[in-house]
């Protein structure tokens, strides 16, 4: 392990001043799944942990029916998926959050964790943008609001300012003519980083689409938010054509590497199959309520 | 379970608990990682970011200035060293590669090539030294791929490498520098006559990736070099004898300066026979006056550690209209890595070993390349060579519309066939096993489903003989201390004391079977081949013979009667001739042992012995897969894995071996592979990235055990766990054919790779 | 800034413990280096293969992604603290007697992994308990004879 020290921050002001005063190699701690492992093999510069567990605002997961599901940055994702109204009305969320590394990754590891490593592999972003979330961020200059979909800027950047933390994660109140779903594709049945993933969250209006979000993973430097497959579904109902439209529309927008875990090839495709295998999943989620 | 001809036995077949189990499941037994000494500190290694390099110079004096740092090492630190990779005599090993591999000497020969070392207080500060010490590399271009290793114009890894293509039996030297180690050739009847004989002909080549052993526990090693000159060595390790030689070798000390005490050791499969950290660790300690402790980190020891080797075949194999083979020319080069040794010796033998062909020609290249220098790996070179025989016969057994197990026993070795070398074959079970899998429920099943397929294949194994010792002595209640030479890795401290306890008539429990020190025990060859069962087990069947002997003699003495006329039960009574007054004598081994002190004192015995019989195996497995053509995914879905094994000592161990050879197999046909980037660096040296087989990825694996004793052993043991690891690959490739109608020629036959033939 | 000796109060196994750490640590290396508690393994120290899983504060982690520090004031259960006074615990038992270990080294790790899990799920599904256990990795036994020894204990 590199040269770090540890805080433990008291409050969300305690935690905003130790990453101020701590300097631009000051980390946010959260579950440390990524960010232990990082620092020990020296790939990410940090002297710092700011332990932020013991603050109730970062591990937080409330819902009602107005404000909808708020998950503090730090919350564990066996805290998650393990929630009743988590499972019933976010079940996108279980998809992402249930698979990511294994049951001893998963007493740790939080959706704020997964979005502040701004990974383009990372499993929960693409569940997360497309069920709307919104982070709440919190800096020496007061705290704003930013959306999932907007946050990453490149593999490991995002748009977090010097000394901004992410403190929760909120996703808007769901009803039954919603449903949504995530999937990804790793070679292995578990233990693995996506190839490839998307996320999908459609509305009905009878059986014909009124709003759609779909987002996409590992397919390019950052989460996409794939717009024109979105509006492929909008105002259409869901036949085999459309969602196949809405597909060839996602792989349209990839623009992936080839590396260890996937090539160009088969992640342009995988981005169409799980486009479309959420699709499905959404709708049949939907009709099961 | 099908047996032939096996006798009644009373140990030999039951299930005990191994007797190093509770200190397993309770965190108690001591891994090489887990020792505690006084004074102990922490070793680390700077490890060669290029796959390919001069290292011009090495600069450590930050690194030792840094507090906390007691200790630097390099390549100069081995005694010896000289500044040449010139080779210097042809086909005889230079004498410094195995101690550059361990230390990189002039150059660096692979991402993650071992360049200097460090000795501090903690491992924190270990690490900080090593990003303190100052390398001047001149990056040269690697090699990684063994196609292109054998082109001109390919980057050289050892000047003065002259091998040339052997012909007529006789070495040659090469006019240019090359990568080509060595190369081997068997040869029998006439090839070229045998194909004219032919009505079909099929000839393929194939290419596999390298895969790692992935044993979960890294290397590891301690050292204390006192200052009386002895070096004491402890480490996880396949053969602490030949860890000791090896580092006597590299140190260039009396071997009998060095004790080596074999820990735990966490997994192996062949990639810890090979040393890595022991020489460094003992000049840290005589450097630092201390202990020193290392281990590798995991991305070191996907990077330095042996994997196996990465292959290139090309199988031509003619046959009748009825399914007789009439000729075979095969021919195969593997990567041995960074130095000469690749496994394509064991490989060329195994090639062809399940069938009696009288025409064929195997060809072996051993080439070097810019990776970690390969290690044996569970029935090395095999996987690679069987799976390119196994699959040309399934494509054979299609055209002749034939079924792939007929035709496999229509060519079937039996005792008496000669195998590629021409040495005859003793009893084998290759016909028991094909017949097994072709009566087997799983072959007899129907199988449904879109994208839904089957496929069969089998595998050999010589299993090894070599030394082994053992020293026994009976105590005074009965009880039997039994010293091993041979590490445990998968239940020796069971199977072995079986034996012994099946020889005397005794009880399993009242042996005590302890692995001790190269100080403790006469000379024992690695934990590895599938030989340990077998060596281990007739050692303890001769001490055996030995304590029965002397207990008579005992009995003898305390009778007053010739030893002749005592005999020594199977249930291990002492029974001599009625005394005068017609009364029966009799001792129970107990007993008897309880009088060993007044008549000449406990029984101590020790033996070495080294059998070369082999105990050759089969095995064959029935695969039922299903693939997903949207994301080239594949499932298994059912397996079962046939194999002739002699004799089952514990099979439950037996079953473990077999499965847990079935899953390394899968890995390899699926998902583990090494991946490079173009510069030479392994990009995915990690549990994560390098993809072995997790719970959920597989199925129940089903074992049917079959077993035609060994005549070349007491208790009819064959090895076991080297085959199960041949036949998954060309198995699962041949119900791919079946499931999608797509022939592969690339093991693993990863998602991407399905995809790419699939789209 | 420098890291520190820090002193951090453990509970492990129900031992109050004091422990001078390095602030740089991992929990693994506490109790290995420092407590001289070597049964959670360093099989990668990246959280990939489940040697090291230990329970703290009633929550499975791999004490490899955990630091000293951050174990101030929690509760830490390791395979040492599986067996009673008196006896294995159940898993252990039948991880012996179905030969559910081969070299031993994932063991602590799946044992721990097993013991959440039947605590979660008492009656597990082998789908299940494949699932759960698929963060931790075995090389030697192709998984088979641990599947059916925890799904044995599991069924009492």
């Amino acid at each position: 392990m590199q040269a770090v020290k540890y805080a433990r921050a008291a409050d969300i002001d305690d935690a905003i001043r130790l990453l101020a005063e701590g300097g631009d190699k000051a980390r946010i701690l959260a579950g440390g799944t990524d960010l232990i492992v990082q620092a020990r093999e020296r790939k990410r510069d940090v002297d710092l942990f700011v332990d932020v567990k013991h603050v109730a605002e970062f591990m937080s997961l409330e819902y009602d029916d107005s404000s909808g599901l708020t998950v503090g940055a730090a919350t564990p994702l066996y805290e998650l998926y393990g929630d009743k109204t988590v499972q019933e009305k976010y079940p996108a969320l279980v998809d992402a959050s249930t698979v990511i590394g294994g049951k001893a990754i998963q007493g740790r590891a939080s959706l704020g964790g997964n979005l502040g490593n701004s990974s383009p592999a990372g499993d929960s972003l693409p569940a997360m943008i497309a069920l709307g979330g919104i982070a709440t961020v919190a800096g020496p200059n007061g705290s704003r609001e930013v959306s999932v979909a907007e946050f990453c800027t490149g593999p490991g950047r995002n748009v977090l300012e010097s000394g901004e933390l992410i403190v929760s994660i909120n996703f808007p109140a769901v009803s039954d003519s919603e449903g949504a779903a995530w999937q990804r594709f790793i070679p292995r049945n578990e233990m693995d980083i996506a190839v490839a993933s998307a996320g999908t969250w459609i509305k009905l209006d009878g059986k014909v689409v009124a709003d759609a979000r779909i987002a996409l993973g590992a397919v390019a430097a950052t989460p996409l938010v794939a717009t024109g497959a979105a509006e492929a579904l909008i105002g259409n109902e869901l036949t085999d054509e459309v969602i196949s439209n809405a597909g060839d529309a996602a792989s349209s927008i990839a623009s992936p590497i080839t590396d260890m875990r996937g090539s160009v090839k088969q992640r342009t495709h995988l981005a169409k199959v799980l486009t479309e295998r959420t699709i499905r999943d959404a709708l049949d989620r939907i009709n099961s309520q | 379970m099908v047996a032939t001809d096996k006798p009644k036995y009373k140990i030999i077949g039951t299930r005990p608990a191994r007797p190093d189990g509770v200190d397993k499941v309770t965190g108690r037994a001591q891994y090489g990682a887990d020792l505690k000494l006084e004074g102990l500190i922490y070793g680390a290694v700077l490890r060669s970011p290029h796959a390919h390099a001069i290292i011009k110079s090495i600069d450590t004096t930050k690194a030792e200035a840094l507090p906390g740092v007691h200790a630097v090492a390099t390549n100069a630190d081995f005694p010896g060293s000289s500044n040449t990779t010139e080779i210097l005599e042809p086909g005889k090993a230079n004498e410094r590669w195995a101690a550059d591999n361990i230390l990189a000497g002039p150059k660096a020969l692979y991402h993650g090539h071992g360049v200097a070392a460090v000795a501090a207080d903690d491992m924190h500060i270990a690490q900080d030294a090593l990003a303190l010490i100052e390398v001047e590399y001149e990056i040269l271009p690697p090699v990684v791929d063994v196609q292109d290793a054998m082109q001109d114009g390919s980057p050289i890894l050892h000047s003065g490498l002259r091998t040339g293509v052997r012909a007529a039996g006789v070495d040659t030297k090469s006019d240019i520098e090359t990568n080509l180690a060595s190369h081997m050739r068997l040869e029998r009847g006439d090839v070229e006559e045998g194909f004219k004989e032919a009505d079909i002909t099929v000839e393929r080549e194939f290419t596999s990736s390298q895969f790692h052993q992935g044993y979960i526990e890294p290397q590891n090693a301690a050292a204390w070099w006192s200052m009386d000159g002895r070096l004491s060595v402890w480490t996880s390790t396949q053969g602490a004898f030949s860890a000791r030689d090896a580092t006597a070798d590299i140190l260039k000390i009396p071997v009998s300066d060095i004790k080596v005490t074999p820990m735990e050791i966490g997994g192996g499969f062949g990639g810890k026979i090979p040393i890595y950290l022991e020489p460094i660790a003992a000049v840290l300690s005589k450097k630092s006056n201390r202990p020193v402790k290392m281990w590798m980190e995991r991305e070191a020891v996907f990077q330095a550690t042996g994997p196996t080797a990465s292959s290139y075949s090309k199988v031509k194999i003619g046959v009748t209209r009825e399914g007789k083979i009439t000729a075979a020319y095969c021919t195969f080069a593997m990567g041995a890595g960074a130095f000469p040794g690749s496994p394509v010796g064991a490989g060329v033998q195994c090639a062809l070993a399940p069938y009696a062909i009288e025409n064929q020609v195997v060809d072996g290249l051993d080439v070097v390349l810019n990776t970690p220098k390969t290690a044996a790996y569970r029935a090395p070179g095999a996987p690679a060579t069987e799976y390119a025989v196994e699959s040309v016969l399934d494509e054979i057994a299609e055209q002749l519309d034939m079924d792939p197990i007929d035709l496999r026993l229509a060519n079937v070795a039996e005792e008496g066939d000669r195998n590629s070398s021409g040495t005859p074959w003793p009893k084998i079970g290759a016909k028991e096993v094909l017949e097994a899998m072709k009566s087997h429920p799983h072959y007899l099943s129907e199988i449904q489903g879109e994208d839904v397929g089957r496929g069969i294949a089998v595998g050999f194994w010589f299993n090894g003989g070599m030394e082994s010792s053992s020293s026994a002595r009976v105590n005074k209640d009965g009880s039997i201390a039994l010293i091993m030479g041979s590490t445990d890795i998968g239940g020796t401290r069971a199977s072995i004391p079986m034996q012994m306890a099946e020889t005397l008539g005794v009880t399993y429990e009242q042996i005590a079977p302890q692995v001790t020190d190269t100080d403790s025990v006469g000379y024992t060859a690695v934990t590895g081949g599938s030989r340990t069962t077998f060596a281990g087990g007739w050692v303890a069947y001769e001490l055996g013979q030995m304590i029965k002997s002397e207990m008579k003699e005992r009995a003898a003495k305390i009778w007053d009667v010739d030893s002749g006329s005592i005999s020594y039960t199977d249930d291990g009574e002492i029974v001599g001739p009625n005394d005068k007054d017609g009364n029966e004598q009799k001792f129970s081994f107990n007993e008897l042992a309880g009088k060993l002190q007044s008549t000449g004192g406990l029984i101590a015995v020790s033996a070495s012995s080294s059998h070369t019989t082999q105990g050759a195996a089969y095995g064959g497995h029935i695969v039922d897969l299903k693939v997903d053509r949207d994301t080239g995914k594949v499932e298994i879905l059912r397996y079962t894995a046939v194999q002739d094994v002699g004799t089952a000592i514990h099979p439950s161990y037996v079953e473990g071996q077999i499965q847990g050879g079935v899953a390394q197999g899968i890995g390899m046909a699926l998902n583990e592979e090494y991946y490079y980037d173009d510069d030479g660096h392994l990009m995915n040296g990690s549990f994560l990235d390098y993809r072995i087989p997790v719970a959920n990825d597989l199925p129940m694996l089903d074992v049917e055990l079959v077993e035609v004793p060994n005549p070349g052993h007491p208790y009819g043991v064959r090895g076991v766990g080297e085959v199960p690891i041949v036949p998954p690959q060309p198995t699962i490739r041949n119900a791919m054919y079946d499931a999608i109608g797509v022939r592969f020629y690339h093991n693993p036959m990863s998602p991407r790779r399905v995809l790419d033939e699939l789209l | 800034m420098i890291p520190e000796p820090k002193v951090i109060s453990t509970t492990i196994n129900g031992d109050e413990k004091q422990v001078l750490v390095s602030e740089r640590d991992s929990l693994l290396e506490a109790l290995r280096d420092r407590i001289g508690m070597t049964g959670a393994k360093e099989g990668c120290n990246n959280g990939n293969c489940g040697a090291c899983a230990v329970i703290m504060d009633g929550r499975l982690v791999n004490s490899c992604c955990v630091m000293a520090v951050e174990a101030d004031g929690s509760e830490v259960m390791t395979v040492e603290g599986l067996a009673s006074r008196e006896e294995l615990h159940p898993l252990q038992s039948e991880f012996l007697q179905n030969a559910a270990l081969q070299c031993g080294i994932c063991t602590p790790g799946f044992l721990m992994s097993s013991y959440a899990l039947l605590q979660e799920k008492p009656n597990p599904t082998e789908e299940e308990a494949r699932f759960w256990l698929a963060g931790n990795l075995c090389r030697c036994t192709g998984y088979d004879k641990i599947i059916e020894s925890v799904l044995t204990v599991a069924k009492g």
